[in-house]
């Protein structure tokens, strides 16, 4: 790859700027990307990486600065250009026509040239032929449709949509943030593949064990400016942290040891069952961090959603300190003490159109409010008091939320759980698309939130991070809970052992 | 934990409320002004002798809101039933309906009194129907209204035997003549329900709700709303809306018809829709609506004073109809043109 970084870039990026009202979100950015190899783009949440993506994608136009491909000066006014020029950004969240097929929905950009006419049969035999030159015979059926696709599989959708058309650059933000392992290394394979055939590849992520992996040569940005480009051969996590906040981040966070509580749970559950999860017993005590570990599908979502009545259970009981309570709902389970920040912020938490404010108080209404009416000198308080703990990016807590950048949006929905300080917090996946940095924060606060008594449950997939927090850690496999570790005796081996137990058809057989 | 001096809390200030969630709203309905200013200088050059009189522009502007009123009342019920993400198409019948039942020989015989009340509650009886319907009963919105919309002028015709029902209680009437420091009774309770309801959709955990719900409803019952319950409320405050117009309609007619509030429902969504309140819910101002309702009555009256015909005004009400929601529609749409910030 050191031979191609001699030749013209595939695509430079000069003195990039773009301003927000109130964020200069690009400052004079600088970027080369060669063909032929992957370069990783990091920075802290709100640094800039989606907006100089947006820019590349010809969703946004800088306000100034110059684009070349292959030294050849470029402008672009709507997505439609790029792809012209072979320039493809594959988001989180792809656009997937829920009611047509898989193949349908990858040739549904390029359907039909004009003149010819393609029949179901020829543009299924197209996406076989494709499926089955990238590999992903086994991972993505041609005929499924658009609704029952996984994450991963959208994304497939997407990635495939992308290489309809010849691609020069494409660039994937944040891919893996909803991907299982193995998922994740079918997507690895596809770029390495990409890269090999000459593509310039630019890649988005918090995770450094990915940026490790993948990327030939990494690219910092904070503050919407450019702090330098180092080869990852030559560099670590220690070195790329300090280029992203721009000082030493103390040693990943690590909760300190406490005894086991004992008395009453804040919460125990008996014998819970739905469709999904399947006689479920749990006991979390206040002050403590239950960590719930598996992998993608085994119910974690489920049995989160199941506790606090957003999905009917069949059978099984809830109790919050040691009393039954009844819940048919999650404003029932609020009642009882029980909070749920769910996982998909967009879909299931975030109101896009309304602001930082609002989106914070949305689940302390009824605490602050003197005869049905808001007090906002409170509701302002708060907000901006979590605005400020969590370090949310923002102008002002008035800024309306889907401005924000993706992980300011995450902690926008943690503050909301945090101010609510039920007795019982259920965190699904509460970092996810959060920066380094941040993730300490947040693993702070909930440290702090333990040493108030409060009992708090945290799903997350990333197995250091359950690992670190967790004082226990229940594993669950197919809609079961398969083990409990204490901390003590948690490593990966076991967590993993436990969340492939007795399954050998799926995930832990593929390797 | 220690307390970060925010980039937020530093800003907070300067930030002030026009660059907020709250500033696309306030240039609209700025915008809004500016388009009633332009009305005003249309009639000045179409009726100078009205438009660039003192007294006789006064008097005009006093018919113009008094016109307005009470269909100004029954949008800003139905600004709320959008906010929530839902319609209400049977809103000129619950008025008919209301009227109807409010001017029958038995309900007149009671007095002014029950007359009201009697209109208050059909409205917000029917509106509850509406809510049960849709909230537990699972209909779509357009479908529950409108089979609600046929059913109640269908009633009102039972009710009434399709004849004009005369008010005979002069006090009743005098609801529309009476003229409190020279501003109509008329006018004082469309401006008296704004602001109430301003209050209510701003102010109170019931507005933040609506507008939760309307937004995004997953996340508003993760968030512990009981949306059935205040899906219910919110249609149940528009039949209230339609019981209060009814009254005013009937005062001002001086006579309950089955033929009341006519097209009602589309005039309240158009003027909604021209406020700036969203189709899909989630988005809407009360002031927005109001100023909807006051630009629709404002080119009405340009109609009248030209002495035009009623068909010129209907053609050219489609005419703004479509063109206010073609402009929301290209709104929303440059709003997605940037792919919505990824992670
Ligand atoms: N449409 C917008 N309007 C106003 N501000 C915006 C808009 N889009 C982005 N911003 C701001 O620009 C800055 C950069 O955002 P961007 O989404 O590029 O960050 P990012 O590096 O992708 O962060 P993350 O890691 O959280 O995804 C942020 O401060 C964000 O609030
Ligand atoms: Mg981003």
């Amino acid at each position: 790859m050191s031979s191609d970084a001699a030749a013209a870039p595939r695509l430079a990026a000069t003195e990039l700027s773009k301003r927000f009202a109130g964020v200069q979100a690009l400052r004079a950015v600088q970027l080369q990307a060669y063909g032929g190899e992957v370069m990783a783009l990091l920075g802290e949440n709100g640094a800039g990486k989606s907006t100089l993506l947006k820019i590349l994608a010809g969703a946004h136009r800088p306000d100034s600065g110059t684009l070349s491909i292959d030294g050849e000066r470029v402008s672009f006014s709507s997505p439609r250009d790029a792809h012209r020029a072979g320039v493809r950004i594959i988001y989180q969240e792809p656009e997937i026509i829920p009611h047509v097929s898989v193949a349908e929905n990858i040739y549904v950009g390029a359907l039909p040239a004009r003149g010819h006419r393609f029949t179901r049969a020829a543009l299924r035999a197209r996406v076989v032929a494709d499926l089955a030159r990238y590999g992903f015979t086994s991972a993505l059926d041609p005929d499924a449709l658009g609704s029952e696709l996984s994450p991963a599989q959208r994304q497939l959708v997407e990635i495939l949509r992308a290489l309809t058309e010849s691609v020069r650059v494409i660039a994937f933000d944040e891919p893996t943030s909803s991907l299982s392992d193995t998922e994740v290394e079918v997507l690895f394979r596809l770029i390495r593949q990409l890269r090999d055939e000459g593509v310039a590849v630019i890649y988005v992520s918090h995770r450094m064990n990915e940026i490790f992996q993948i990327s030939d040569r990494v690219t910092v940005l904070r503050d919407g400016a450019l702090v330098g480009t180092v080869t990852t051969a030559e560099t670590d996590e220690a070195r790329l942290v300090r280029m992203m906040v721009g000082r030493d981040l103390t040693d990943m966070f690590v909760r300190e040891r406490r005894p086991r509580p004992t008395g009453t749970p804040a919460l125990t559950v008996r014998g819970l069952s739905n469709d999904d999860v399947h006689d479920i017993d749990l006991e979390v005590y206040g002050g403590e961090v239950l960590g719930i570990a598996g992998l993608v599908g085994a119910g974690r979502s489920e049995l989160a959603h199941a506790i606090v009545g957003s999905t009917p259970v069949h059978a099984g009981e809830i109790l919050v300190d040691g009393n039954p309570v009844r819940i048919s709902g999650p404003r029932d389970a609020i009642r009882a003490g029980i909070g749920f920040a769910p996982e998909e912020r967009k879909a299931q938490a975030l109101l896009m159109q309304r602001s930082v404010r609002d989106n914070i108080s949305l689940a302390i209404l009824d605490r602050i409010r003197v005869a049905r009416v808001v007090r906002r000198g409170e509701e302002r308080a708060v907000a901006q008091r979590y605005t400020g703990q969590l370090r949310i990016r923002t102008p002002d807590i008035e800024q309306v939320v889907s401005s924000l950048s993706g992980g300011n949006q995450q902690k926008v929905v943690l503050a909301r759980w945090l101010a609510r300080r039920p007795r019982v917090l259920i965190l699904d996946e509460p970092t996810r698309g959060v920066d380094v940095g941040a993730k300490a924060e947040i693993y702070a606060v909930i440290n702090q939130l333990t040493a108030d008594g409060i009992a708090v449950i945290v799903i997350s997939s990333e197995l250091p991070e359950i690992l670190g927090l967790s004082d226990r850690i229940a594993v669950m496999q197919g809609g079961r809970v398969t083990g409990e570790l204490d901390r003590s005796e948690a490593t990966e081996e076991r967590v993993l052992a436990l969340a492939m137990a007795g399954d050998l058809t799926t995930d832990g057989a593929t390797r | 934990m220690i307390d970060v001096a925010s980039p937020a809390a530093a800003s907070a200030k300067r930030a002030g409320w026009w660059r907020g969630d709250g500033s696309e709203p306030v240039r609209r309905n700025l915008g809004l002004v500016g388009v009633l200013v332009l009305l005003y200088l249309v009639g000045a050059l179409a009726r100078p002798d009205i438009f660039l009189h003192g007294g006789r522009l006064w008097s005009n502007e006093l018919t113009v809101l008094t016109q307005a009123s009470s269909i100004g009342v029954i949008t800003i019920g139905m600004t709320f039933v959008m906010i929530s993400g839902g319609i209400d198409l049977s809103v000129g019948a619950l008025l008919a309906l209301a009227s109807v039942w409010s001017t029958t020989v038995a309900t007149q015989s009671y007095g002014p009194g029950v007359m009201i009340l009697a209109a208050l509650l059909v409205g917000a009886g029917s509106g509850l129907v509406n809510g049960i319907l849709i909230a537990y009963g699972r209909m779509v919105p357009f479908i529950a209204t409108l089979a609600t919309m046929v059913a109640a002028r269908g009633l009102a015709q039972k009710i009434s035997g399709k004849l004009t029902q005369i008010v005979k209680v002069t006090s009743f009437n005098r609801i529309a003549e009476w003229r409190p420091l020279g501003i109509p009774l008329l006018v004082i309770i469309f401006v008296v329900v704004a602001v109430l309801a301003w209050v209510l959709l701003n102010r109170t955990t019931f507005g933040r709700r609506t507008v939760a719900i309307g937004g995004n409803a997953e996340a508003a019952r993760l968030a512990g709303i009981n949306i059935r319950r205040h899906t219910l409320l919110v249609y149940t405050l528009s039949g209230l809306c339609c019981g209060i117009a009814a009254v005013m309609v009937t005062a001002q007619a001086t006579a309950g018809s089955s033929d009341h509030g006519n097209l009602y429902e589309l005039n309240a969504i158009a003027a909604a829709i021209i406020g700036g309140t969203a189709l899909t819910g989630g988005r809407g101002t009360i002031v927005g609506s109001v100023l909807g309702v006051l630009v629709f009555t404002q080119i009405y009256n340009l109609f009248i004073v030209k002495n035009l015909q009623t068909e010129y005004q209907q053609i050219a009400q489609g005419v703004i109809i479509v063109a206010a929601v073609l402009i929301q529609q290209f709104r929303v749409a440059a709003l997605r043109r940037p792919v919505p910030p990824g992670a």
